[in-house]
């Protein structure tokens, strides 16, 4: 997912007794599924975990940008590198509405992006991973924007209102981008031999990756039942992961393209795929830092926000003065408006 | 005997090579602008001058007549068939740089464009049209970034001061004009460029004077986009964007 592995300051989920009275009060709101809104009274732990959450997000769409803005100059179609320009720009955008949700639990973008550079925030573990051909854009369309709408769709419902809103704007482009992936890929399924096999050798290096997306086994996520409760998280990792899979083995067959799991067969009595064991030794070492692009992406990010810096200080420098002139001009005009010509 | 190519696809192989190039500069900046809202606002740009490039690829296509659409046309010809103006494949450099040069084609771009609206084409007309109010937003939008910058800090003054002074020479090309253009401006299809100059002059002089960028003298410019002659960046650009192309040659994508 966008979001894995977030704290909640909660090694258990504490009972009804065990809550102050403010906190009984702030559950049964989100029992009778109320929205929370801004300036509402919440336990600071809630606060602090969408913080954490929503900024994860925003860090993940923003990272996200990368991987496949790495096509964008050499898309092989006019019409496809616009469709993929248009698609990194919308990503941009939700990092945008993600990063002003966050703002109004009262945090400044540029401190959740401070920490982001200085190694103290995570984003999905799935932007660790490199494009190396142009059927990469087309996996992550289909399969990364495709379990992110999985997780983001029940998000839509969630406890905190300005959380839920931007979700409902935002998969509706996912929704989108999953439909654009899905078509690139079937493109290279119907063309030449060369195409396919290259479809099929991103499918074998994304599968995994897209299946660990939705983060580690339940019996592993001691983070679950107190998000749940907080109703910023509506399922559990495993019933996304099974729902995943479960929709994207047919949308391969259907390439014509094989899922890399030798253990992966449909379950007559469950009504799911059964599937094989999930490399999780890759996960938290790509999580802790050593994927094959953490450190990449994390330089690019960085060298772009500092090679910045000279230009967001003029914009500054030049409203301050703008600001200034403004009322010098109405000083010494009686009668002006203010408005500078 | 092989017949030479219609005047009207020569010329609408310019107005497409021109936003063709531009658009692929910008589009590189994709995910690495100084702040969000920049980011965004580049590729947006970026789709509108490769949005407009795909229409007068696709006219020029059709105007030729031999089945090139605006693919065959963007990847399928090397830098010396390429007839836009030397300024757009200039590098992306730093931020100043890049809205230097983004604000010297907007402001001849959109002047042009308003002219083309009302071309004796009806084509041609069409797509000027469509353009036309993509091509002031941008001029509005890297006209206040060359007074942001000009007019900010120090430093920001002295980049975008020496983008001008970098860019100057290449400003001068925008405005030459040949036989195709006067015949095809006679018949009211095009437009002279020599008559782009004033309107581009005005903004530009208006427009340094509020960044406090003293306006670089003119002499000696560079030329010959237009003719294939290209500066050595335009091969580099080219092969990025063509890569595919060149390694898979003629699939459909």
């Amino acid at each position: 997912m966008y979001t894995q592995l977030v704290d909640t300051e909660a090694k258990r989920l504490r009972s009804r007794s065990e809550l102050s009275e403010p906190e009984q009060l702030f559950q049964a709101r989100l029992d009778a599924e109320q929205k929370i809104e801004p300036g509402d009274d919440m336990p600071e732990a809630y606060r602090r975990t969408l913080i954490r959450q929503i900024s994860q997000h925003a860090h993940s769409e923003w990272v996200g940008m990368l991987p496949e803005g790495n096509w964008i100059t050499r898309a092989p179609t006019l019409a496809r590198k616009c469709i993929l320009l248009a698609k990194v720009q919308d990503e941009g955008g939700h990092a945008l509405y993600l990063y002003a949700a966050a703002e109004t639990l009262g945090v400044a973008r540029e401190t959740l992006i401070e920490e982001l550079h200085a190694g103290n925030a995570k984003y999905s573990s799935i932007f660790n991973y490199p494009t190396l051909t142009w059927a990469d854009v087309g996996a992550i369309g289909w399969l990364v924007d495709g379990a992110a709408i999985m997780n983001q769709i029940p998000l839509c419902r969630c406890s905190y209102g300005p959380y839920a809103r931007a979700m409902v704007r935002i998969c509706k482009e996912e929704s989108f981008h999953q439909r654009q992936g899905y078509d690139l890929m079937l493109a290279l399924c119907r063309g030449a031999p060369e195409q396919k096999q290259m479809a099929q050798d991103a499918l074998d290096r994304w599968w995994w990756p897209a299946v660990m997306m939705f983060g580690p086994p339940d019996e592993s996520s001691p983070h679950t039942a107190q998000s749940k409760a907080w109703r910023i998280k509506l399922y559990t990792n495993d019933e996304l992961r099974q729902k995943f899979i479960d929709q994207s083995v047919p949308q391969a067959d259907y390439l014509g393209l094989k899922v890399p799991d030798a253990a992966l067969k449909w379950n007559e009595a469950s009504g799911h795929y059964d599937f094989g064991t999930i490399p999780w030794d890759e996960f938290f070492r790509v999580v802790q830092g050593d994927g094959p692009c953490n450190r990449d992406r994390l330089d690019t990010r960085r060298e772009a926000w500092e090679g910045g810096r000279w230009v967001r200080e003029a914009a500054t420098a030049h409203a301050v003065k703008t600001a200034a002139r403004r009322r010098d001009t109405h000083a010494t005009a009686p009668g002006s408006n203010g408005v500078s010509p | 005997m092989v017949e030479s190519p219609p005047p009207l696809f020569e010329y609408l192989l310019r107005l497409g090579d021109n936003a063709l190039v531009l658009g692929q500069r910008v589009s590189a900046w994709t995910g690495k602008g100084p702040i969000i809202e920049e980011d965004l606002a580049l590729a947006n740009v970026a789709l509108d001058l490769l949005g407009e490039a795909r229409s007068w690829l696709s006219l020029a296509g059709a105007v030729e007549g031999l089945g090139r659409d605006e693919d065959a046309l963007a990847m399928r010809r090397d830098a010396p068939e390429f007839r836009n103006v030397l300024l757009v494949e200039q590098p992306n450099g730093d931020y100043a740089d890049t809205m230097a040069r983004q604000f010297l084609f907007d402001a001849w771009h959109l002047p042009l464009l308003r002219v083309l609206a009302r071309s004796s084409d009806a084509r041609v007309a069409e797509v000027a049209h469509a353009s036309a109010p993509e091509a002031a937003y941008h001029l509005e939008r890297s006209r206040e970034w060359v007074i942001r910058l000009g007019d900010g800090t120090e430093e920001s003054h002295r980049r975008m001061a020496s983008a001008i002074d970098r860019l100057w020479p290449y400003t001068g090309e925008l405005f030459e004009s040949d036989a195709l253009e006067q015949t095809l401006a006679r018949d009211g299809v095009a437009v002279d460029h020599s008559e782009l100059r004033l309107p581009w002059r005005a903004t530009v002089l208006e427009t340094l004077a509020e960044a406090t960028i003293d306006l670089p003298a003119d002499g000696w410019h560079h030329s010959g986009g237009r003719r294939g002659m290209h500066s050595e960046h335009l091969s580099y650009l080219l092969s990025e964007m063509q890569y595919l192309e060149h390694r898979h040659p003629e699939l459909k994508w």
